[in-house]
């Protein structure tokens, strides 16, 4: 069975705190039921200065400005014990600042959706200039800009919406049809926001993986969000839309959408048509979602914590065939939550934590490490929402104990061992397993790990189409030698095999 | 407890009966399952949703107390709950909502 080469991975955050204020959907919500309340005013005190998310360890880890294992040991809480000296850039990408965010949407923006204001596009011009990524290409769709009055009337009298930078209107975002919802100016914001991260993460993924954009063959976007018209709400396809901006000439795409098993899923469908030979390289990738953003800051407003849920996340990864040279995804033990398997904890753990492992005569034992939902516990639990992470590693450890793998007391144990810390934020599909992705290959490359999980698990009921949720799982192990070339069948291996049929046949017309 | 399950919950009081109507909490945290305890028995305490201002007094248990469990089939307990109650602090998750119930609460089991 074929393994797939993880070539390289990028993971980026887009620190955008006034996108939050006005566009997160419980900050929105507030505002379109209330206007401007107390709850508003607050959350507006509470917001994160980009230094601050900067300094904030989790947000580090995810950008790979330091591992996991220094962050378990940053003391909790953590916003209250910031790190020093910490960098916007990480191995694996960067926190990207809301000014030249705005920038890079305004340059991900083909339809003249999004309007800067004149001096914040110098500005921004300026900033992402000096951006070790964006090319003169990149920074040739940067607007000039509009007057500020232009933008105002676009406001008031065309239905844009203000996009904010330092509390002054830095833009806006047009509708792009007068009636169709699916091109309203929020839909539209969400949608190019998501195309700009995943942007931003394939530039670092190429730059990471030594890559040229022309070199990319396929690409697969993932995130939670619809592109379309009211004639088809979720037409896609955002996966070319972003190859087009990063100058992946060669490439082509198309979007997969599981919830926040998407990610996962769509790891499985770029390695398989890397396996088959049917593409030389795949990239999967997705950026974050804005409506997510500020989701939980009623409770952190209310118990004076940091408005910590003010960054999109995005990664992008790079699969090809397996040469020997990096970590590769097994495709022989794939978890799957069939339709049948059953929606309690224990069916849901089982089908895809134990049974992929038994189908390889694995065990507990032969995970070092186990990812699934990784959000931010700092995040989560003053939400009353729990530690995610945690409780996902104690339901693994719980199907060990039914299982009799592990006595029950040697659950903390195993939780402790083959964890890991959250480090992401609640932007749905990104935390979903994936931004273990580098952290895991770093450490199989140095020997520290044998093998681990990637989880990936997803609320379809959301959409009201099915009570059924989701899910799928794959293990990162190290590569065993080249076998990326060899799934093709060679002459030998055919005249071989039909020496064995033809054995076969001999054997039954002689029996 | 989001807006659409707390016009729910008023729905179905409204058309059964409050005295008629049990709600069973699955929460996994203690904090979230006294915020949903709270919505259905003295009304939504961020007053957000359609419950807000509406003191239902609902009977609200946590899947976790006995009530609850005493009421369950034994194997299907096991299969669908059985490897949570390793997980969850269940102790603390019925002391929470039952805590609630009584403060709140005007019908039970």
């Amino acid at each position: 069975m074929a393994h797939v080469a993880i070539r390289g991975y990028s993971y980026c955050l887009n620190h955008t705190p006034e996108l939050a204020l006005h566009y997160g959907n419980t900050p929105y919500m507030e505002r379109m039921s209330h206007g401007e309340t107390e709850f508003l005013k607050k959350l507006a005190v509470n917001m994160q200065s980009f230094d601050e998310a900067c300094s904030y360890a989790p947000n580090q880890a995810f950008i790979g400005g330091i591992d996991l294992d220094r962050l378990a040991e940053q003391p909790s809480p953590m916003y209250q014990n910031r790190m020093d000296g910490a960098s916007r850039f990480g191995r694996f990408g960067e926190i990207m600042p809301e000014g030249e965010f705005l920038g890079l949407m305004d340059i991900c923006d083909v339809f003249d959706i999004i309007w800067l204001e004149e001096g914040f596009a110098a500005n921004v011009s300026g900033d992402l200039g000096q951006h070790p990524l964006m090319n003169e290409k990149i920074m040739s769709r940067l607007e000039k800009g509009h007057a500020l009055n232009d933008i105002d009337e676009e406001i008031k009298k065309h239905g844009a919406l203000p996009l904010f930078f330092q509390g002054n209107i830095a833009g806006c975002c047009r509708k792009g049809h007068d009636v169709d919802e699916s091109l309203s100016a929020h839909v539209l914001l969400e949608n190019i926001a998501s195309k700009a991260g995943s942007v931003l993460a394939l530039l670092h993924l190429l730059k990471t993986a030594g890559m040229v954009p022309g070199d990319i063959d396929y690409v697969i976007e993932c995130s939670e969000e619809a592109a379309g018209d009211m004639n088809q709400r979720g037409g896609g396809n955002f996966a070319k839309a972003i190859a087009e901006i990063a100058g992946c000439v060669n490439a082509s795409g198309f979007d997969v959408r599981s919830f926040c098993a998407g990610p996962v899923n769509a790891l499985i469908a770029g390695a398989a048509q890397v396996a088959s030979g049917a593409r030389p390289n795949v990239v999967v990738l997705a950026g974050g979602a804005i409506p997510k953003l500020f989701m939980n800051s009623r409770d952190h407003v209310r118990k004076g914590i940091p408005a910590l849920e003010d960054c999109l996340g995005s990664f992008a990864v790079l699969l090809d065939p397996d040469d020997g040279t990096c970590p590769v995804m097994r495709l022989d033990a794939l978890g799957k939550h069939s339709v049948g398997a059953g929606a309690s904890p224990q069916a849901i753990t089982s089908a895809l934590v134990l049974e992929p492992l038994q189908k390889i005569g694995l065990s507990f034992d032969d995970i070092d490490k186990f990812a699934a939902e990784l959000q931010i516990p700092e995040i989560t639990v003053p939400a009353g929402a729990g530690d995610v992470p945690a409780a996902n590693f104690k339901m693994i450890a719980a199907l060990a104990v039914m299982k009799g793998m592990i006595k029950k007391e040697e659950m903390p144990a195993f939780v402790e061992q083959k964890g890991i810390p959250g480090f992401a934020h609640t932007q749905g599909h990104i935390p979903s397993g994936v931004p273990f992705i580098g952290h895991a290959c770093e450490a199989i490359k140095e020997g520290k790990y044998r093998r681990v999980m990637i989880i990936g698990k997803g609320s379809l009921f959301l959409a009201r189409l099915t009570n059924l949720s989701d899910g799928a799982s794959f293990i990162i192990e190290p590569s065993r030698g080249e076998t990326g070339k060899a799934l093709g069948v060679s002459p030998e291996e055919v005249r071989k095999m039909l020496l064995e049929a033809l054995q076969d046949l001999s054997g039954v017309l002689a029996g | 407890m989001d807006l659409q399950n707390q016009q729910r919950v008023k729905d179905a009081a409204e058309k059964h009966g409050a005295e008629n109507l049990v709600v069973i909490l699955g929460s996994s945290d203690a904090e979230g399952a006294e915020i949903y305890a709270e919505t259905v028995t003295n009304g939504d305490p961020t007053f957000a949703g359609p419950l807000a201002g509406a003191p239902l007094g609902l009977a609200v248990y946590h899947i976790f107390e006995p009530e609850i469990r005493e009421e369950a089939e034994a194997s299907v307990w096991e299969d669908q709950i059985g490897m949570m109650e390793m997980v969850l602090d269940t102790e603390g998750l019925a002391n929470a909502v039952k805590g609630v119930r009584e403060q709140y609460g005007k019908y039970t089991l």
